[in-house]
């Protein structure tokens, strides 16, 4: 590879990025644009869900509990007078949830026989009708342990339960859900940026002309990669800062640790879109194949937001194969956990290997011939 | 007039499935992603794996264990001697969850009081951990009522019972498998129908169509019904599997979910109908389908619930067609909608259908003169 070869492919692509600043945009208005709509638009965290709370005989038993749901951020209290109109309320979908306290129940707390309280959840969206469910549990446990105190009886329930939540204490869906998001943003940046690049010269067939001149393959393909991979550390500079300042993530790990990972993980991507690119030869077909191997396997199969660890074991073979699941890993433990040596350097192994296996083989499938 | 719409629309499915590539991309891509999305896209948890460190060398600490490890979704992959080996295991992500039981947990619950346990999780998923931490509640208040009962202390003086609607069993499958059949279906669609009018301009034989004695509502319609045709096609395919595969119940009227579907899909190809005329390249036109599809899949309410998003994005997504009809697919699976509790989904639905292919239409006369 000699210098100043190179340096002539690199300002020749780097002026071709800024004379069509279409690439500039994918770079940088595109994690920008996207970054802002999903970090704000996605969360798993569930407040204000609308609950009826029926009492078929109100009293000051029950106030305590009915108080504790109205000042939780949580819910959103909609008192109800009977069961009837709850149930309508909840199948058009207008409450989530239904709580109700019988109308034995002052009788029964009274006495020894235990009053029963009635959770209906709507339970389409599992996931939520899970978390209300456990807001209504921890409400009702506190509930309890206030009864029993007034009382001054024994507390009724013989375990006490402390949990401790590490590395993200307040439990905030947007602080794992935005360092996943970088990845995502990062796969289909990386390559829409170059999945077109190769291509566009066979299609517009300057190809040849490229083919002509007294440089190697290898000189071609890395005057390719280095303009888009400076480009592409800028975009994942941009998201990272955005993280951080406008959804206040925290930064438990080292820059620096951050940005060798994201250089390996761009290596990767550049690669792959650069292979899609050479075997293609067509920008649609390339496009295509682009969007349909990055995009929503990344969003899915990722560990994103679904966790793989739920996933069958085909299923997980399968995402072991994605660039974007071990970047994703590495970002959720860079930002919330620190610099764990343990989950980095496996997975920086794996997109080592992964931007070797991209890059050699495009340059193993690029040959100096037309046909 | 018949005969000539029929002749174009002949014409535009040749088009689409002459060649093989073409013909497997309509059909092979769908189906693979329902199966392999369908097993991967689930919040349930069915394998916490978590380490045990126990100091109490009582009864009640290992009928406690014994619970966790009986459990389904839980299960123990280390029993260490001292608190200080739990972080190596959290960290790295090899174990979840972490339960301490500590030295007096038997002394103190046969003396009446309440035995301490500790229960550390990974919080890098804050969801995982949510729902994890919310199952060790569910086992550990199981084991409490137990004991209380069978030791003669006090039970606690109330009780909660849950009971959950529509999906007894609070399987996310339910939840993500029909919108599953939504997202590939508009996928499918936007593709269609927002290469159907560039491509035709690109390769030069749209000013053919020009000149043929179509008039441009013709040609707009010879575009969108093959699109609705295949959207619909492919939606039903995906339905079934949904059911016979998935055995997700189709509970409400299949009629409403129909009707939905199609409002759905006229709406969708106005969008894409749109894309494609406002396009000079087919490049182009799948850049804008992206550009689109994206967004409008992640505020849908297909993964994360349209309630959790900011009031401003809410309103964003009024305009996507996406999101009514996350409501009517899983409104006729799961709740049992017919089409009069559907209704409020419906109109929306029509009105930026009527509106986008409205636009649509005006965007092809425009690029015509």
């Amino acid at each position: 590879m000699n210098g100043r070869r190179l340096a002539g492919l690199i300002t020749k692509e780097t002026l071709q990025i800024f004379r069509d600043p279409s690439a500039l945009g994918i770079a940088f208005i595109l994690p920008l644009f996207l970054l802002l709509l999903f970090g704000f638009g996605v969360s798993l965290n569930a407040e204000h869900v609308p609950i009826g709370v029926v009492a078929d005989h109100p009293n000051p038993t029950t106030d305590p509990l009915v108080a504790a749901l109205r000042h939780s951020r949580y819910f959103e209290v909609r008192p109800l007078a009977g069961l009837g109109p709850a149930r309508d309320l909840l199948s058009r979908r207008e409450i989530d949830a239904i709580l109700w306290l019988r109308n034995d129940f002052a009788r029964q707390t009274l006495t020894e026989a235990p009053a029963t309280i009635g959770l209906i959840v709507n339970g389409t969206d599992a996931n939520t009708a899970r978390l209300v469910q456990g807001y209504v549990l921890q409400a009702w446990m506190i509930w309890l342990a206030q009864q029993n105190q007034a009382a001054a009886r024994p507390l009724g329930l013989s375990v006490a339960l402390q949990f401790r939540i590490w590395f993200n204490p307040a439990l905030r869906s947007q602080d794992y859900l935005v360092p996943g998001l970088i990845a995502i943003i990062m796969t289909l940046i990386g390559a829409l940026l170059t999945a077109l690049v190769v291509a566009r010269e066979w299609e517009r067939g300057t190809m040849e002309a490229l083919m002509a001149a007294p440089v190697t393959m290898a000189e071609i393909l890395a005057g390719k990669l280095l303009p888009y991979f400076v480009l592409g550390m800028g975009g994942m500079a941009l998201s990272v800062a955005l993280a951080v300042f406008v959804f206040a993530v925290p930064l438990h790990g080292s820059v620096l640790i951050l940005a060798l990972a994201s250089a390996l993980f761009m290596l990767v991507a550049l690669g792959m879109g650069l292979l899609i690119s050479s075997l293609a030869r067509i920008q649609f077909v390339a496009g295509q194949i682009a969007i349909v191997v990055t995009f929503l396997p990344a969003f899915i199969l990722s560990g994103f937001v679904f966790d793989i660890r739920s996933m069958p074991a085909p299923v997980q073979m399968i995402t072991r194969i994605l660039p974007a699941r071990y970047f994703v890993s590495i970002l959720q433990s860079v930002f919330l956990a620190g610099d764990v040596w343990s989950v980095i350097l496996p997975d920086m192994a794996v997109l080592a290997v992964m931007a070797t296996f991209f890059l050699g083989v495009t340059l193993a499938r690029s040959r100096k011939r037309l046909d | 007039m018949w005969g000539r719409l029929i002749a174009l629309i002949h014409k535009e499915f040749l088009a689409l499935l002459r060649d093989k590539a073409s013909r497997f991309v309509l059909i092979g891509p769908p189906l693979i992603q329902l199966l392999v999305f369908s097993y991967a896209a689930t919040f349930d948890l069915s394998n916490i794996a978590f380490v045990v460190v126990n100091d109490d060398p009582g009864l009640a600490g290992r009928q406690l264990l014994a619970r966790l490890t009986g459990a389904p979704s839980f299960h123990e992959i280390a029993t260490l001697p001292s608190t200080d080996g739990i972080a190596a295991f959290i960290d790295s992500g090899r174990a979840l969850m972490a339960v301490h039981i500590e030295r007096d947990f038997t002394r103190d619950l046969l003396a009446g009081r309440p035995g301490p346990v500790q229960i550390i999780i990974d919080g890098r998923n804050s969801n995982t951990a949510t729902i994890a931490l919310n199952y060790a509640n569910d086992i550990v208040l199981a084991f409490a009522a137990d004991w209380a009962a069978s030791h003669g202390t006090a039970p606690p003086p109330a009780s909660l019972i849950t009971r959950a609607w529509y999906n007894p069993d609070l399987l996310s499958r339910w939840f993500v498998v029909p919108g599953i059949v939504g997202l590939l279906t508009f996928v499918v669609t936007i593709l269609v129908s927002a290469l159907s009018v560039v491509r035709e301009r690109e390769s030069g034989t749209y000013d053919q169509l020009l000149v043929s004695p179509y008039r441009p509502w013709e040609i707009l319609l010879g575009k969108a019904i093959p699109g609705f045709l295949i959207g619909g096609a492919e939606a039903a395919l995906i339905t079934a599997a949904a059911m016979l595969w998935f055995r997700v119940p189709l509970t409400g009227n299949p009629l409403a979910l129909a009707l939905g579907l199609a409002l759905f899909l006229i709406s969708a190809i106005g969008i894409g109908l749109m894309i494609s005329a406002l396009a000079a390249t087919q490049q182009q036109g799948l850049l804008g389908a992206f550009l689109f599809l994206v967004p409008a899949i992640i505020l849908s309410g297909f993964a994360t619930p349209i309630a959790n998003m900011p009031v401003a994005v809410q309103y964003l997504t009024l305009m996507n067609p996406m999101r009514y009809l996350m409501v009517i697919l899983r409104g006729a699976f799961l709740e049992g909608d017919g089409i009069r509790a559907l209704a409020n989904q419906y109109w929306p639905l029509a009105v930026l259908g009527l509106a986008s292919m409205t636009t649509a239409a005006w965007l092809v006369r425009r690029r015509m003169y």
